[in-house]
């Protein structure tokens, strides 16, 4: 061996190449979350503190807001129509959830698609079924007993119906993440059925009932479309950005409602995220499945329960979808197919349709990839100093921040006379922009549960043997990941294509998404032909849906090989 | 394949140490053992501290090329932190590591000669068997015919030649273990870690494969270190071990140095069985006065009258006999349990103050007639009284 060992220079710290092309990756993926969301944010905040003028108001805007009444009565209306709908939601989707995990009854692949269905259609639709159905010439009117569904009753109804997947996916997760040897406990310690019941089953769902009362809540203040659509006279906040907004052009205005809209949504965000942490503390690692046993008394009312739940969720799908198909509702209800000509009703026509497909699949493969990358470069890129820490935490913050508040920020801020960025101003980059970021988050958490599911000793054993990382990444992190990469992927396609209140600020006269034409057409009381495009989305949705399934299954045999 | 050939040599020259059984040939080894310039890995002064916690305190051990050493030590103890300073996986917040000469303490994992096998293997389990030992061999160093005999040759050598066109998740845990092996030698690392390569697996297993993983690694002359808290598994497999606890090396010996000359309280209790109890240095020299009993200790002479020490003693090292037929100086004990193991049974007796296990053969333990309750004497034999003086 040489002698030169003593002679050896000392080695200073310094990045491999994977190292700093980890670090690039930190910086590009703090970059995009800064100019898209942190940026239209603070641009938002700074707004409502401007006078028209564009000088400092100081807190002006807000007093002008806390002493206008129409304002303050739309903020409670927001809370209480919201808070009486989570409590509607929240026992029938517990209901639900409790008979596809808990009990024994046909059919569940079916009652779980079911469930989804109100997902893939924007919320306007199932507004659109009850105005059919209850509005002045619906065909149940009476049975409101000269009660008017426009108002606080048709949005609570429509919300129930448009939140109740949300809820039923939270508690479902919940309900199925129990621990049989509790109920082997209780069992052996002669607890009755109800006892356990309260003693186990709830506090074991409880902080999932938090979750979903939580995220019902949040969904239905931050709505747009049914207030819009079903909501007459009855001002809410989301009616309240629109209007200061698009009608009054008051910007400032819409930013402090904007913002009130923002207080109840961030709360309820941290209120979430405190129970997922409690949740996350109560399961041990090392419970065993519970696999419940057939039971009569308790599967036959559960699955009567799922039957009317399921029938009333494809009934107002349903309604809907014959509406579009009347010539002259009520009182022509011959078939025909004229209300999908939509060039008779709004200029864009056919062409709102194709936008929005192109819009969806264009925020389904960038987002994805944009969100897959970022969330593995977080996870296993280099963890020293705050950065990662942050990139963390805003990649949570879309969650937070209602559709509304995100398309008027970015039109403060895009549309500002001084930003480079304004050329994408009206363009379609900006609408699949704003679909990205605005549901940026759960495409995020999906994809590091994904990543945390693999070996911490991937990367490493590639260094070892001197594979550069994005080798790796390619070769086995990628192939690991893609259901749910494909689950990413069709679930940015699908709210993409229904989402309305994020691309209303937004859209340009050559780029108007099909939901959005689809609210113009209810507006110009085209109400049949609003009903037609949103089944023409529901079948775009449904379609990409059947497409994962299918795609999910062909990628499930390739790789069985190696999934045990 | 002129690397291997060269370290095998240098294995073949080391066999005598490795197999020094006998105090008197390890002390030699020691004393021979690393000269600063021929030691093929130099750790040096190494600290690793995460946040306000010290997890190696200025670690300074050597490895000689071909050797097998073992990093062992109760969780926590800071072995595979100092493991993955050498991988540079974690790189040390202080000191230096020199392979071959070459300061490699800051270098990243990519830029150094060394194949790693991880506790949970991380092989990838999207690739084949195939895939997964040739993943390292790409480039223009490895054309597709080279790197295909050359994973052959790896299968082959681990005893896998029928399995390369399988999945990780189709085989067994030892034989993922062998394909984790094969991959890390793709290369033909200079320097070969394994990070508890074998806890994920079965009693009989284990066994098996550390015998196995020992041979394969004589055969290559391979430097290798392993990681492990399974102190049989240290003694059946190192060349020497490296005891370890809370972020400090206690002592680096041969297997028997260790087990036969602890060099602290901590390395006497960890390793092997041993029976602890507290004494003071009494007159005349190598006399200890514990628990009410006088014990002649050899490895007492050289300390002061009225120190206070720390005793152990082996079981196996302790002597029964009949009460009627107790020798001189031996001690008067009550048996207040027994273990059977299958070839010997373990015996806990009071003396006294003092708690005391013993290993007796069955066929002694019937005459002796120790079950519970009985009386015997039991003798400490002076020179195998393991005495340490407290600090204070």
């Amino acid at each position: 061996m040489p002698d030169a060992v003593l002679a050896a220079a000392p080695s200073r710290p310094r990045l491999s190449l994977d190292q700093q092309v980890m670090s690039w990756g930190l910086w590009l993926a703090l970059a995009f979350l800064l100019a898209f969301l942190a940026l239209p944010l603070g641009t938002l905040l700074l707004r409502a503190f401007e006078t028209p003028e564009g000088g400092f108001a100081g807190l002006a805007n807000f007093r002008t807001y806390a002493t206008t009444p129409a304002l303050l009565v739309a903020a409670w209306n927001s809370v209480w129509t919201a808070a009486l709908s989570a409590v509607i939601v929240v026992p029938l989707a517990f209901g639900y959830a409790y008979a596809l995990t808990r009990a024994c009854i046909p059919a569940r692949p079916l009652f779980r698609a079911v469930m989804m269905l109100p997902l893939l259609a924007p919320s306007l639709l199932p507004a659109l079924a009850l105005i059919y159905l209850f509005g002045n010439q619906g065909m149940l009117r009476g049975l409101l007993m000269g009660g008017s569904i426009y108002g606080p009753a048709g949005i609570v109804a429509a919300q129930v119906f448009y939140c109740f997947p949300a809820a039923a996916l939270i508690l479902a997760v919940a309900l199925s993440t129990a621990d049989a040897r509790l109920y082997e406990a209780a069992a052996a310690l002669r607890a009755s059925r109800a006892r356990i019941f309260l003693t186990v089953t709830l506090p074991g769902a409880r902080y999932g009932l938090v979750s979903a009362f939580v995220v019902v809540f949040t969904l239905v203040v931050t709505d747009f479309g049914i207030p819009k659509v079903i909501g007459g006279q009855f001002p809410v906040l989301a009616t309240d950005v629109y209007k200061q907004v698009v009608g009054l052009q008051d910007f400032n205005m819409g930013a402090v409602v904007g913002i009130v809209l923002l207080v109840p949504a961030v709360a309820a965000f941290l209120l979430d995220r405190w129970a997922s942490r409690q949740r996350s503390a109560t399961m041990s690692g090392r419970a065993v499945p519970l696999r419940p046993a057939p039971r009569a008394a308790r599967d036959r009312p559960l699955l009567a329960l799922c039957l009317v739940v399921a029938a009333v969720l494809v009934g107002i799908v349903g309604v809907a979808a014959w509406g579009s198909l009347i010539r002259f509702w009520p009182y022509n209800l011959s078939l025909t197919l004229d209300n999908y000509g939509f060039s008779r009703f709004d200029a864009a026509g056919w062409q709102a349709v194709w936008l929005s497909v192109r819009m969806a699949g264009l925020a389904a493969v960038l987002g994805t990839a944009i969100i897959f990358v970022v969330a593995y470069v977080l996870e296993r890129g280099p963890q020293k100093g705050q950065l990662p820490g942050l990139g963390r935490f805003a990649a949570t913050v879309p969650l937070a921040v209602p559709g509304l508040v995100l398309g008027l920020a970015y039109v403060l801020f895009f549309n500002h006379p001084a930003n480079p960025l304004g050329v994408l101003y009206g363009t379609l980059a900006i609408l699949v922009l704003n679909s990205i970021v605005h549901f940026y988050t759960v495409g995020h958490l999906t994809a590091v549960t994904a990543i945390r599911q693999l070996d911490p000793e991937f990367e490493s054993v590639g260094a070892s043997m001197r594979v550069p990382v994005w080798v790796t990444f390619g070769r086995v992190t990628v192939p690991m990941c893609l259901p749910a990469i494909l689950e990413i992927a069709i679930y940015l396609f699908v709210t993409a294509m229904t989402t309305v209140s994020a691309v209303i600020f937004l859209y340009g006269p050559d780029t108007k998404p099909a939901s959005v034409a689809m609210l113009h057409m209810d507006e110009a009381g085209q109400a049949s032909a609003a009903a037609a495009m949103g089944v023409v989305i529901l079948g775009i949705t449904t379609a990409a849906k059947l497409a994962q399934l299918v795609l999910g299954a062909l990628l499930g045999r390739a790789t069985q090989a190696w999934r045990r | 394949m002129g690397r291997p050939l060269r370290r095998q040599v240098r294995a073949a020259q080391l066999t005598p140490r490795v197999t020094a059984a006998t105090p008197g040939i390890a002390a030699a080894a020691l004393a021979a053992a690393p000269r600063r310039e021929d030691a093929y890995l130099r750790v040096e002064e190494v600290g690793k501290q995460f946040g306000t916690f010290v997890a190696l305190h200025r670690v300074s051990l050597s490895v000689q090329a071909g050797e097998f050493v073992t990093f062992l030590g109760p969780s926590g103890c800071g072995k595979t932190t100092l493991l993955r300073g050498i991988a540079g996986l974690d790189p040390p917040t202080t000191g230096r590591i020199l392979q071959e000469g070459r300061d490699i303490t800051h270098l990243p994992p990519s830029e150094r000669d060394f194949g790693i096998v991880f506790q949970s293997y991380a092989l990838f389990p999207n690739l084949t068997v195939n895939a997964n030992v040739g993943y390292g061999l790409r480039g223009a160093a490895w054309p597709r015919a080279r790197a295909r005999e050359r994973v052959a040759e790896l299968l082959g050598v681990v005893g896998l030649s029928d399995q390369g066109e399988k999945y990780p998740s189709q085989l067994s845990g030892g034989q993922q273990q062998r394909v984790a092996l094969a991959r890390a030698l793709a290369n033909e690392p200079g320097l070969l870690l394994l990070d508890e390569p074998l806890s994920a697996l079965d009693a009989i297993v284990r066994q098996h494969l550390r015998q196995e993983i020992r041979s394969l690694q004589q055969r290559l002359g391979v430097t290798t270190i392993m990681v492990t808290h399974d102190q049989e598994e240290a003694m059946g497999v190192s060349d020497r071990i490296v005891v370890m606890s809370r972020g400090r090396i206690e002592q680096i010996g041969t297997p028997a140095e260790i087990y036969a000359r602890p060099a602290s309280p901590f390395v006497a209790g960890f390793i092997g069985h041993s029976s602890h109890f507290e004494a003071v240095v009494d007159s005349p020299a190598g006399m200890l006065v514990a628990g009410g009993a006088r014990l002649p200790a050899e490895a007492a002479r050289p300390l002061l009258d009225g120190a206070r020490v720390a005793c152990f003693i082996r079981p196996e090292h302790l002597r029964l006999a009949p009460p009627d037929a107790a020798p001189p100086g031996a001690l008067k004990a009550r048996v207040t349990g027994g273990e059977f193991l299958g070839p010997s049974c373990r015996v806990s007796l009071e003396a006294g103050a003092l708690r005391l296990l013993a290993a007796v053969v069955p066929a002694e333990l019937a005459a002796l007639g120790a079950l519970p309750g009985a009386e015997v004497a039991a003798t400490l034999p002076p020179e195998h009284l393991m005495v340490f003086a407290e600090d204070a």
